[in-house]
């Protein structure tokens, strides 16, 4: 750490799924997003959607990262951003889910495309590394914006992508 | 078939003693009554001496009976065996002329809060699981720690009643593994006896001890061998065995990889005269094994078995010494075992490594040194007499690069069978 500026450049709700007890993954997750200059709010395993919905509602994260290996995050993960995304004071935060998120690996490109249409930014395919989720993250920090890879920016939400330029 | 017929009801822990070899044991469940019935057939006519298992899925772990109603009807795949929803005679038909004293099925669960499962084990006329009041609520969720002993406490007792029908119940601690990474094994070795002493506080007399696979082969026979000499010394009943768990961290993507780090915990097993040994599987890495990898898993590892020789190693140890401590330090907390297990918890007597759960103290770390040993990196408050403190931070290349450790290892072409040190 240099002493240039230790500000935080905001907070990020790091989260399981109600059913998924698997907490690696989210220790691991929270070490590196703070790496990269966030502060995180860790909900832990077994996350109740009320739970994460009024955690975001309260800190107003820039970003929520769902994170689920058991198997079930395909359903979970869908029923829990169809929740996020009718709660208007979180309109545009940006959203992504990543792991192993169906019980057979040959069904992730059809569940990716669907948690997307369910209003995901981003689902992160398991296996795939983490050099895409660290890129979008450090565009959230205005002075590493020029880092998003533009064909990681496609893949976001058109509607969205004005509001990361206005956190510019 | 009346679920309480002793007859037809298995007495596991009386059935592996018995085995005369390392009995085999796959980590298996289906959401689909046929797949179970399917795997369970398999198991039982695989080329092993094998026992049956029913793992049972998260919703059902976490009691959310909706979403496993919800997951049936769209077909949505689960990644166990919802019991608590199917009705009983789905299960004694999963069951039906396979399950029984011949082929015992144990049914393993992860739940903090188990008395439904509980309830329709018994009643599809099943007699052995697996978990305990921390085991099974630190690693598993945010169910408080309280509220896990007090309703395991109930579970175990309400099990225990079996006998009176003639059934002998089994339990089996998951303490031996916890989060199944980077917490050195006297902890583990403390936990494991802890809650065997528990159920048997509150009446099961048929138990077994768990041991998960760590980073290192020799401290791994040194902590079994430790698990045995102090079931040896403190259980009150001489119904106990010990039960091995193939490595429970970032499993080897390789297939060679995958099968000579199951090779390695088969011949652990061996070594330590541990009776029974759970497997994994060539998928581990990615997701739920099918039934033919499970077979696949189970033959290799009673191969491996069979060419591997006891050990006589010494039954005294660092291991040995620092998990009596942490037992006894817990258990002259109070008198009931479990208020002393809540009160371990909440002093930091006991203090699990990177467990993010609210009545884990969160003080300790461990970490793998150059020789791939496990050790403390920081012992937290651990009533422990040499406290170790020391000043590394944990970044998140770091925390990978120890989890990745075995698997790194055991990966590599021509790998040495012995994990190098590599971090
Ligand atoms: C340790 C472990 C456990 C421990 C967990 C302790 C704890 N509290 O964390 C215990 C033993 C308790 C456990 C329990 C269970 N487990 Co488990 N577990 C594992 C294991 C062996 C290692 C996981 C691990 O340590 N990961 C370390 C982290 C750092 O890595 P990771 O989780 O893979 O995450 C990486 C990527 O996926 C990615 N990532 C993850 N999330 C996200 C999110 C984003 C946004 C991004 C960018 C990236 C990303 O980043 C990480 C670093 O590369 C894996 C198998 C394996 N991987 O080898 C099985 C595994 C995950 N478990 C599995 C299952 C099913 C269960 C159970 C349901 C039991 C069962 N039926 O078998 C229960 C869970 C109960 C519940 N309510 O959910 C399955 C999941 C199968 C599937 N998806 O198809 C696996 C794959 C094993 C298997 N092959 O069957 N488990």
């Amino acid at each position: 750490m240099t002493g240039v500026d230790v500000r935080p450049a905001g907070t990020v709700v790091v989260s399981g799924v109600s059913s998924d007890a698997h907490t690696w993954n989210l220790v691991y997750l929270q070490l590196l997003i703070e790496e990269l200059g966030f502060e995180v709010v860790n909900l832990g395993p077994c996350v109740p959607d009320e739970l994460l919905v009024d955690t975001c509602a309260r800190v107003r994260p820039v970003m929520v990262v769902v994170s689920s290996v058991n198997g079930h995050g395909h359903v979970d993960g869908l029923r829990l951003i169809r929740a996020l995304r009718t709660r208007v004071e979180l309109d545009g935060v940006v959203a992504v889910i990543g792991g192993k998120l169906g019980i057979d690996d040959g069904d992730a490109e059809q569940n990716a495309a669907k948690l997307v249409a369910a209003g995901y930014d981003a689902v992160f395919a398991d296996g795939a590394g983490v050099g895409d989720f660290r890129a979008l993250v450090r565009s959230l920090r205005p002075e590493l914006r020029p880092e998003l890879r533009p064909d990681l920016r496609r893949e976001l939400r058109p509607d969205l992508r004005p509001e990361l330029e206005e956190s510019a | 078939m009346s679920s309480l017929d002793r007859r037809r009801v298995a007495d596991f822990g009386a059935f592996v003693k018995a085995a005369g070899g390392l009995v085999v044991q796959p980590r298996m469940g289906f959401g689909s009554p046929e797949r179970m019935r399917a795997g369970l057939a398999a198991t039982k006519s695989a080329d092993a001496r094998t026992v049956g298992t029913i793992t049972l899925d998260s919703y059902t772990r976490v009691g959310d009976h909706e979403a496993v109603v919800d997951a049936l009807r769209q077909g949505v795949g689960l990644n166990g065996y919802p019991i608590v929803h199917y009705d009983r005679a789905v299960t004694e038909r999963v069951l039906d002329g396979i399950g029984g004293p011949d082929f015992p099925v144990q049914v393993r669960h992860g739940s903090a809060q188990p008395r439904d499962i509980f309830a329709a084990l018994v009643a599809s006329g099943m007699s052995a699981t697996e978990g305990g009041p921390v085991s099974y609520c630190l690693p598993y969720g945010r169910t408080r720690l309280a509220d896990s002993v007090a309703e395991w406490a109930a579970c175990v007792e309400s099990f225990a009643r079996l006998r009176e029908v003639g059934v002998e119940p089994h339990l089996e601690t998951f303490g031996g593994c916890m989060m199944g990474q980077l917490c050195p094994p006297s902890e583990l070795v403390a936990i494991s006896v802890l809650e065997a002493l528990f159920f048997h506080a509150h009446g099961v007399r048929s138990v077994s001890v768990s041991y998960a696979q760590q980073t290192n082969h020799d401290q791994d026979v040194e902590a079994v061998l430790a698990l045995r000499r102090l079931c040896a010394e403190l259980l009150p009943h001489p119904d106990w065995h010990v039960v091995v768990y193939a490595y429970m961290g970032l499993y080897p993507v390789t297939p060679e990889g995958a099968y000579r780090l199951l090779g390695k915990a088969a011949e652990l097993a061996v070594a330590t005269g541990s009776e029974r040994l759970i497997v994994k599987t060539v998928a581990e890495s990615r997701r739920i094994p099918t039934v033919e990898e499970n077979v696949s898993a189970l033959e290799h590892a009673a191969r491996v078995a069979e060419r591997s020789r006891p050990l006589s190693g010494p039954a005294d140890s660092a291991t040995y010494q620092e998990a009596r401590t942490l037992i006894e330090a817990v258990l002259n907390l109070h008198p009931d075992i479990g208020t002393a297990l809540r009160t371990a918890f909440a002093r930091g007597y006991l203090d699990v490594p990177y467990c993010l759960h609210p009545d884990n103290a969160g003080r300790t770390r461990g970490y793998i040194d150059d020789r791939g040993w496990l050790r403390w990196a920081d012992t937290g408050r651990l009533p422990l007499g040499r406290a170790v403190s020391s000043p590394r931070t944990v970044t998140a290349g770091g925390l990978l690069a120890d989890l990745s450790h075995v698997r790194r290892a055991y990966d590599a072409p021509h790998a040495q069978v012995e994990p190098v040190a590599g971090v």
